[in-house]
């Protein structure tokens, strides 16, 4: 979850009416945990589909619905001045076909804000942006650009000074040396054109999805801002850009449009979009008995724009709040509006009658038999390594399945078998008073169509006089208590046991595990001190149910 | 006061009253007792302080093999002298007779003027009448010895020779009663034993402590009418995400944070309307190109929510309660607080006028029963349930409140294409978070490490 510092001072300013208790009790009510406080700061965890909160400008706007100081839906005031164009070259279809913007005029930026907008654009292009693939940003000082501006592709020869650096680079310098350019470039795969978006006296102004140019650098003394989003699709685009236009004109800016054309680009709309919900819907889903103006004025407060429209209210939903997709979405406003503190839990007689699994019950079963024959439950994870797999338990590996890149050394696998845990369990307690008996069961794994999981049923023991004798009998034991079976053994050889003191375990005529004295190499490399001896089942589903 | 002691004990101490320094040997022969008998009833009056151990290395000598010899025939010089009693006699007459030992025998009478001897005759010189070493071989005889016990300076002359007299040094034990002791009076009321005295460990054998927790959390939902069902822990990408709304392109499904099985695809996913269904819901809503392969990739699932949305697009019931448990994977560097793999309830109702009201107060009847009934409820979100929330609970411990399950109503953008139309409540979360509650640990790796010093001792604290 993305995480936004706010200091609850600017908060205060921002909301207006409102104490610090108050705002930081209602903070996880809009959805917002608060993850640390220190003071006046605060740091807070917002939901990756409200980019909106990624400000405190936004933040104010959703705590202002809630409170009741300002309700309903932000409405963009765009000015249709005229005077801002970007003209889109055939060319870039190919690589991000999409470009729209929209300028930003009078407002105050001091570092605070320049500190939210950085966060705001990070988060997007993170979020929304998926790491910029799909839409990427660039704010501008306004006044170092002349209009209009052309969105085509250039060489990778192409040089200009790009953000935070005094050096004239070449595109391709870009893209090997700096570091937004190593971990963005493969955006741009090996297109052998790159898109660029100039000015009328042909500086650059952008290249996208990359880095801006220097020269259009925002900074204090900035006081009229250009946006321009690029992506991969004109809607993708445009929902990026509504989040920053009403920011920014949160922010206290007068935004002003951008003429886009050429190559299937159209200026962007930022419209409201209709939708409907049914008060019926609404009261089922939440449990309530909420009539159709509490539920408009719920509505509100989540600062969306609603009214009566026959049986059903109609909402009108600003374009930054493209995270509602159907009606089921207006219910939760409604509840975020309502106040989920103010829902009752209510508990209903269950109709149903509960039953565990029989697997689950037998393999319970099984622990209480093995208990009482005084084994130990132990459990190990589903993901080993080789080492434990493999190399100390000397097996051979055959049809085990790997994870890709685990962030762990000792995960790396997926086991085959519960008894080479169980050895290494077995030399973390080489400190531990004997007898040391432990069981496990658990999945297994190996490839098949396209994976077989069983699950498998593994005990070891180890003391001074652990011989073949008692695991045969503890298990003959536990096979006939547990589930009315009746074992044979038949001579084996197999690595991780001791020549001569192996054996299949034979259910019938089929071959269901392996017992024996662990081989004394193992013993040794574990360096354990007393003798081990084991076994391993496999329990099919038919076993297990036969209980 | 009187003391009850076991019979060992007993013997002993009252065979250390009449003879209050005593070895170990000489308290077997004193109180018929064996030897084991009475090396445990030492240990046992040492640690209630009643009996004192010094224990102390001796020397003790025996006869060696020409020592027990010499009783019998006599030493050496002995048996010379005794050929001599009768006059002079030659010199090859003595060796035939005395054998092997004619050689020192000679140079020792020779040495104490003992014999007279010419090239050809020996006669008797000033016999002695007792040869020293031959009081201390009849001293010694078939017994062991201390040292100190015998003439030392003779003796070291006798050790000189070969197999004589042969020295060992040996531990001894003395052991005698301490003061309390010795003022102790004994009980006889007979057969009791001491009841008060501490007594050895022993460890149970057990089920595993998160066991105990997972069972009884089934037990709880068993109870309120849910029944279990279990499925796979390699699922494919299609119903570990696509089935429940995360986009193909969504960060969740990344590498970094997803267990994706090294090059493993599944054939069949789902039939082919269900692939219709979730691919056209994806594109409509979500703006990408769907792409059955990405779906197709098996992964650990990540959460045990697609057995349950496997389980409702296969039986698509108007009514039910069912939950799955087990473990889930996440690709995440293990702390104190994360681990790999964890285990995880998630269950649902379906119902056609079920409400989130309803799953609020399964929440909080599912508290209430494991103990916990400081709780609340904030929003929150999760890709496939709309309204979303979860619950916090108070955790006295730490003094804060701390996030237990998430839970929602089914998106119908996750129902429609499955072909469920009652809305679904559900709800899931990890269990090592509450067994971690109720054993008192800080750190979630404990639960696997099976230590041993952990799993024979763990107790629940609440």
């Amino acid at each position: 979850m993305p995480v936004v510092e706010l200091s609850y001072s600017r908060l205060q300013k921002l909301i207006g009416r409102s104490s610090k208790k108050q705002i930081s009790d209602s903070l996880p009510f809009l959805g917002l945990d608060i993850e640390s406080e220190d003071k006046d700061l605060v740091r807070i965890e917002y939901s990756p589909n409200r980019p909106d909160y990624s400000t405190d400008f936004g933040i104010a706007l959703g705590m202002q619905g809630l409170l009741g100081i300002k309700t309903g839906a932000v409405r963009l005031k765009i000015k249709r001045s005229r005077k801002y164009s970007i003209n889109v070259k055939p060319d870039v279809a190919r690589i991000r076909p999409f470009v729209t913007g929209i300028v930003a005029k009078d407002g105050k930026i001091d570092d605070k804000i320049i500190k939210q907008l950085v966060a705001m654009q990070e988060d997007l292009h993170f979020g929304i942006g998926r790491k910029r693939k799909k839409s990427s940003i660039g704010i501008h000082d306004l006044d170092q650009i002349s209009f209009p501006l052309t969105y085509s592709t250039t060489s990778k020869n192409h040089k200009f000074i790009p953000l935070n650096s005094d050096k004239i680079l070449s595109i391709s310098q870009i893209l090997q040396s700096t570091d937004v350019g190593k971990d963005y470039g493969g955006i741009l795969a090996n297109s052998p054109k790159m898109p660029i978006i100039t000015d009328s006296e042909n500086e650059i102004v952008s290249f996208p999805p990359i880095i801006n140019a220097a020269v259009t650098t925002v900074t204090p003394k900035t006081k009229n801002l250009f946006v321009e989003v690029t992506g991969i699709s004109k809607a993708d685009a445009e929902d990026m850009l509504s989040v920053v236009a009403t920011i920014l004109q949160s922010a206290g800016f007068s935004l002003e449009d951008v003429k886009i054309s050429g190559s299937k680009n159209s200026a962007p709309k930022l419209e409201s979009r209709k939708m409907s919900v049914s008060p019926i819907l609404v009261n089922q889903i939440l449990g309530l008995d909420l009539s159709r103006s509490k539920i408009i004025s719920c509505l509100k407060k989540s600062r969306l724009d609603a009214s009566q429209k026959g049986k059903d209210i109609l909402c009108m939903i600003p374009p930054y709040r493209f995270d509602i997709f159907g009606p089921m979405d207006l219910v939760e406003e409604v509840a975020l509006g309502y106040g989920i503190q103010n829902l009752e839990p209510a508990l209903r007689p269950s109709q149903t009658i509960g039953q565990t699994s029989p697997i689950s019950q037998s393999l319970k079963y099984l622990s209480h038999v093995m208990v009482g024959l005084g084994y130990l439950e132990a459990l190990n994870s589903s993901l080993t390594s080789r080492r434990v797999l493999h190399e100390m338990a000397n097996r051979k590996p055959s049809k085990t399945i790997s994870v890709r890149d685990s962030k762990s050394q000792e995960h790396t696998i997926l086991r085959d078998s519960i008894l080479p845990g169980l050895l290494e369990n077995l030399s973390r307690n080489i400190h531990k008073s004997y007898p040391q008996k432990m069981f496990e069961t658990g999945s297994v794994f190996s490839e098949g169509n396209p994976v077989e999981e069983k699950t498998s049923f593994s005990a070891i023991s180890a003391h001074q006089d652990a011989n073949f004798t008692e695991i045969k009998s503890i298990l003959q034991s536990a096979l006939k208590t547990g589930f009315g079976l009746d074992i044979r053994t038949k001579t084996a050889s197999h690595g991780t046991f001791e020549d001569g003191r192996c054996a299949y375990v034979l259910i019938g005529n089929k071959t269901i595990g392996i017992i024996g004295e662990i081989n004394s190499q193992i013993i040794e490399n574990y360096k354990i001190r007393v003798p081990v001896i084991g076994f391993e089942i496999s329990l099919s589903d038919s076993i297990l149910k036969s209980v | 006061m009187s003391q009850v002691f076991h019979d060992i004990e007993k013997k002993i101490i009252s065979s250390l009253k009449d003879n209050p320094k005593q070895s170990s040997e000489s308290l077997e022969r004193s109180t018929g007792l064996s030897a084991d008998q009475v090396r445990r009833g030492i240990e046992w009056l040492k640690l209630k302080d009643l009996a004192i151990v010094n224990e102390s290395q001796a020397s003790l000598v025996s006869l060696g093999k020409n020592g027990l010899e010499s009783i019998q025939k006599g030493l050496p010089e002995r048996q010379l002298l005794n050929l001599l009693k009768d006059g002079q006699k030659k010199l090859s007459y003595l060796q035939k007779e005395l054998g092997p030992v004619f050689g020192p025998a000679m140079g020792l009478a020779r040495k104490n003027n003992w014999i007279k001897s010419d090239s050809d005759f020996v006669s008797l010189g000033n016999e002695p009448a007792e040869i020293p070493a031959e009081k201390i071989i009849l001293q010694i005889g078939d017994q062991h010895i201390h040292k100190e016990k015998i003439d030392s300076s003779e003796l070291s002359a006798l050790l000189r020779r070969p197999d004589f007299v042969v020295e060992e040094i040996v531990k001894t034990r003395e052991i005698s009663l301490s003061d309390t002791a010795k003022s102790l009076e004994m009980s006889d009321s007979t057969g009791a034993i001491d009841v008060e005295a501490k007594v050895p460990q022993v460890f149970v054998a057990r089920t595993h402590p998160l066991k105990d927790t997972i069972d009884e959390i089934r037990e709880i939902f068993v109870t309120l009418g849910f029944s279990e069902i279990i499925g796979d822990m390699a699922q494919s990408s299609f119903w570990n995400f696509d089935a429940l709304f995360t986009p193909q392109d969504h960060p969740a499904r990344e590498l970094q944070d997803t267990f994706y099985l090294d090059g493993i695809s599944a054939r069949k996913v789902a039939t082919p309307q269900q692939i219709r269904n979730v691919s056209d819901s994806h594109k409509r809503n979500w703006r990408y190109q769907w792409d059955i392969n990405e779906a197709r990739k098996m992964v650990l699932r990540t959460h045990t929510t697609c057995v349950t949305i496997k389980h409702l697009a296969e039986t698509k019931p108007d009514e039910a309660r069912v939950f799955s448990l087990g473990r889930v994977f996440r690709n995440e560097k293990v702390s104190y607080k994360h681990l790999v793999e964890f285990n995880q309830i998630e269950g649902v109702v379906v119902g056609k006028d079920v409400s989130l009201r309803d799953l609020m107060g399964i929440q909080r009847e599912f508290y209430k029963r494991i103990g916990i009934t400081k709780i609340k409820f904030w929003p929150t979100f999760f890709p496939y349930t709309e309204p979303s929330l979860q619950t916090m609970v108070y955790n006295e411990r730490l003094g804060k409140w701390v996030e237990l399950f998430g839970m929602g109503i089914f998106r119908p953008e996750v129902t429609r294409p499955l072909g469920i139309t009652k809305p679904v409540l559900a709800w899931g979360g990890g269990i090592e978070r509450i067994a971690m509650l109720k054993y008192g640990l800080d750190d979630v790796r404990e639960f696997y490490n099976n230590d041993l010093g952990w799993l024979r001792s763990a107790s629940k604290c609440q």
